[in-house]
């Protein structure tokens, strides 16, 4: 009896130090998208076709908005250049596969975070770096104040192949309204669709409305209704399999949001090295060992601030000093009265 | 696969679709499953493919016929058409004619109703519906009309050999094709009301019609598209295989005594038809495939619903574009036997 209890003590220990040895090496030996990453020496970053705000191109093909600060972000960490980053445009339709099928490693593309997607298709959602809802925009004359004044019959445009296409059943089910669901695939039809009057409404996220109602042939003469009809958080995403990417993705969205939260800015990053709070020396790397565990130098975060900013100073430059959404609402620190809450990188 | 962690199956196709689409030939909503989204959207490209099929091969005929014809302005205006329409884009043709009729077509509320029944607007080409009572005694009259006129036929082609009278065929079948469905509403209890859309305030600036049938604008775009695009190639191929038959033929038809009606119909035609089915069957084909082009301009199409929202909403790729591949590549293969067949019918018999 106690001879087999020494040989079963002898094997747990050797479980242990196989597992011990293992993960050590895991966390070691870095990511395969990691090394093709540097390889390649810029990360590929699937972004919307045209979103203001969130991911959108000026005539010189230079992409802005906070989806894309998160690869540059990414980009910042891990190549050391926020620069090196190659964005391809994707429909609604294309953006899964093409994540899928390793044409891009991040998607970042105002993507709502669902179960079915998180667990069904291949994905990984990494975090949220704006919350959403769905919301519905109408003509000023036609009168409608609220959702609650919508008939049977009513014609609403949207785009192809989204949540949004599931929240609208949903919702008009609820109100047991009759409706007519014109979807395109391209959001700058939908736009053209319903400036022509093909449609009595147009449906989408709250952000989405603000940003693509500019767009229109006069803007004034449209109001989005005050009614929020779904939670849509949207986030980067990467691919199922490789959790050291996942980790480097995820932590650089939550360094910006922390750095907002210390005061760390892009303009005062380097002279907070000596700050006398421990969690901004470990935020700008002048504490702690923080990067080694991502595989990476230890100024990635100190990069990603110098670089690209906190997340305030993102979501300036993109939506408010752009006239999108001015008020920050949810996605105001917590601190603040928002729901912006990432945990601490200690 | 299972590397990126992709699961691989058929079986989502009975689960709950949870989306609309606009315009479907057969009952459907969210509630049903995606396999009934599927035959949605089967259906819907069947029925642009085959509205645009009949409308280009009119068009393509008299087009083609008018490019023969001796008058310098008939032949000139058609020859602009077929050059024009046949070397822009088709996507592009499609985006024009939506987007310009979505520009050019009056709001609910602004429209003159043709005949006092039909409404052209913005949201759709609103058209009268029938409420049928006994409706299927109203088919059956038609299905022994149509048998009937088989056969007369027979009998006059048989008649015609034997004693060398011709038979009016064409003004007897149009003759039971009308009286045999009349006779049905006066004694078979037949009875048809007609159902007139009725404009519908939604908002203070906003309306529609009810009640009727609501042709999108999608639908009546995308069917204009592919037809006029289509038809140009038909033209072309409708010259080619009257100017293939030759001359002698037509002098020779003449100079039995035939008509130049009857030259068109007994001599030419025929000769020329076994020259125009083969590549018409090709623009068939093209136009199918080209209906696919629906996805850009919001008809719920196949690859609007089941390779859009269905693979969207499911992400199973593989299995989606598979089925819509196969299911196009049937469609195809149909047409082709359908087409075949037809020309074997056509085609010179060897006694």
């Amino acid at each position: 009896m106690f001879k087999y209890l020494k040989q079963l003590t002898s094997l747990v220990a050797m479980v242990a130090v196989l597992f011990t040895f293992t993960t050590e090496t895991m966390a070691a030996k870095k990511s395969k998208t990691l090394k093709n990453t540097q390889k390649k020496g810029f990360v590929r970053c699937g972004v919307s076709q045209g979103l203001p705000g969130f991911s959108n191109a000026d005539a010189a093909g230079n992409w802005t908005g906070v989806d894309v600060d998160v690869c540059r972000a990414v980009a910042a960490a891990v190549l050391g250049d926020a620069n090196k980053v190659k964005f391809t445009p994707l429909s609604a339709k294309e953006r899964f596969t093409a994540l899928t099928s390793n044409e891009i490693d991040i998607l970042s593309r105002n993507t709502t975070w669902t179960l079915s997607r998180d667990a069904d298709i291949g994905l990984t959602f990494v975090g949220v770096n704006f919350y959403d809802g769905q919301g519905f925009m109408v003509r000023k004359n036609s009168g409608y104040s609220s959702v609650n004044d919508f008939k049977n019959g009513i014609s609403a445009c949207t785009n192809l192949g989204t949540t949004t296409e599931l929240n609208m059943r949903d919702f008009f089910n609820s109100k047991g309204i009759s409706y007519e669901p014109v979807t395109f695939e391209k959001a700058d039809e939908v736009v053209a669709a319903y400036d022509a009057g093909r449609c009595d409404t147009y449906t989408t996220d709250k952000s989405g409305l603000a940003a693509q109602r500019i767009k229109l042939s006069s803007p004034d003469d449209h109001i989005v209704l005050p009614e929020t009809i779904s939670k849509e958080p949207l986030g980067p995403v990467v691919r199922q399999g490789d959790s050291v990417w996942e980790d480097i993705v995820r932590w650089s969205l939550n360094t910006m949001i922390e750095a907002e939260e210390y005061g760390v800015t892009s303009a005062n990053a380097d002279s907070m090295k000596t700050s006398d709070n421990p969690a901004v020396k470990r935020l700008v790397g002048a504490e702690g060992e923080l990067g080694a565990a991502l595989g990476l130098d230890n100024d990635w975060s100190l990069r990603i601030i110098k670089q690209v900013g906190n997340y305030g100073e993102s979501y300036k430059r993109n939506i408010a000093d752009t006239g999108i959404l001015p008020d920050r609402g949810p996605n105001e620190l917590w601190t603040k009265g928002g729901i912006l809450y990432v945990p601490p990188a200690r | 696969m299972e590397n990126r962690g992709i699961t691989f199956g058929y079986g989502f196709l009975s689960q709950e679709s949870s989306f609309d689409v606009q315009f479907s030939l057969i009952e459907f909503d969210g509630s049903h499953s995606y396999f009934r989204a599927y035959l949605v959207g089967l259906l819907n490209t069947i029925l642009v493919s085959v509205i645009g099929i009949i409308f280009a091969t009119v068009i393509g005929v008299v087009v083609g016929i008018a490019r023969l014809s001796n008058n310098y302005l008939i032949n000139r205006t058609a020859a602009v058409y077929v050059e024009f329409f046949r070397n822009i884009p088709l996507l592009l043709q499609i985006f024009f004619w939506y987007f310009a009729a979505l520009r050019a077509l009056p709001l609910p509320q602004d429209t003159e109703p043709m005949f006092g029944v039909f409404f052209l607007t913005i949201k759709g080409f609103f058209v009268p519906a029938f409420v049928w009572n006994n409706l299927d005694i109203f088919i059956y009259s038609i299905i022994a009309a149509i048998i009937s006129i088989i056969f007369i036929k027979i009998y006059a082609r048989k008649k015609q050999e034997n004693e060398g009278i011709q038979t009016p065929v064409l003004s007897i079948s149009i003759g039971l094709l009308i009286i045999l469905p009349l006779l049905s509403f006066l004694f078979g209890g037949v009875d048809a009301s007609v159902e007139v859309p009725v404009i519908k305030q939604l908002s203070q600036s906003g309306f529609t019609y009810e009640g009727g049938i609501k042709l999108p604008p999608e639908l009546i775009s995308l069917a204009l598209a592919l037809s006029l695009y289509t038809a140009t190639f038909i033209a072309e191929c409708v010259r080619a295989g009257v100017q293939g038959v030759s001359k002698g033929q037509k002098e020779a038809a003449a100079s039995i005594g035939l008509t130049p009606n009857q030259v068109l119909k007994l001599v030419v035609m025929p000769q020329a038809l076994r020259i125009i089915i083969p590549p018409t069957t090709n623009q068939y084909l093209n136009l199918t495939k080209n209906s696919s082009l629906a996805a850009a301009i919001a008809y719920p199409d196949l690859v609007l619903v089941f390779a859009g929202t269905a693979l969207m909403q499911t992400g199973r790729a593989i299995e989606i574009v598979s089925i819509t591949m196969l299911t196009y590549l049937s469609l195809s293969i149909s047409i082709s036997i359908f087409m075949n067949w037809y020309n074997k019918k056509i085609a010179i018999k060897e006694k």
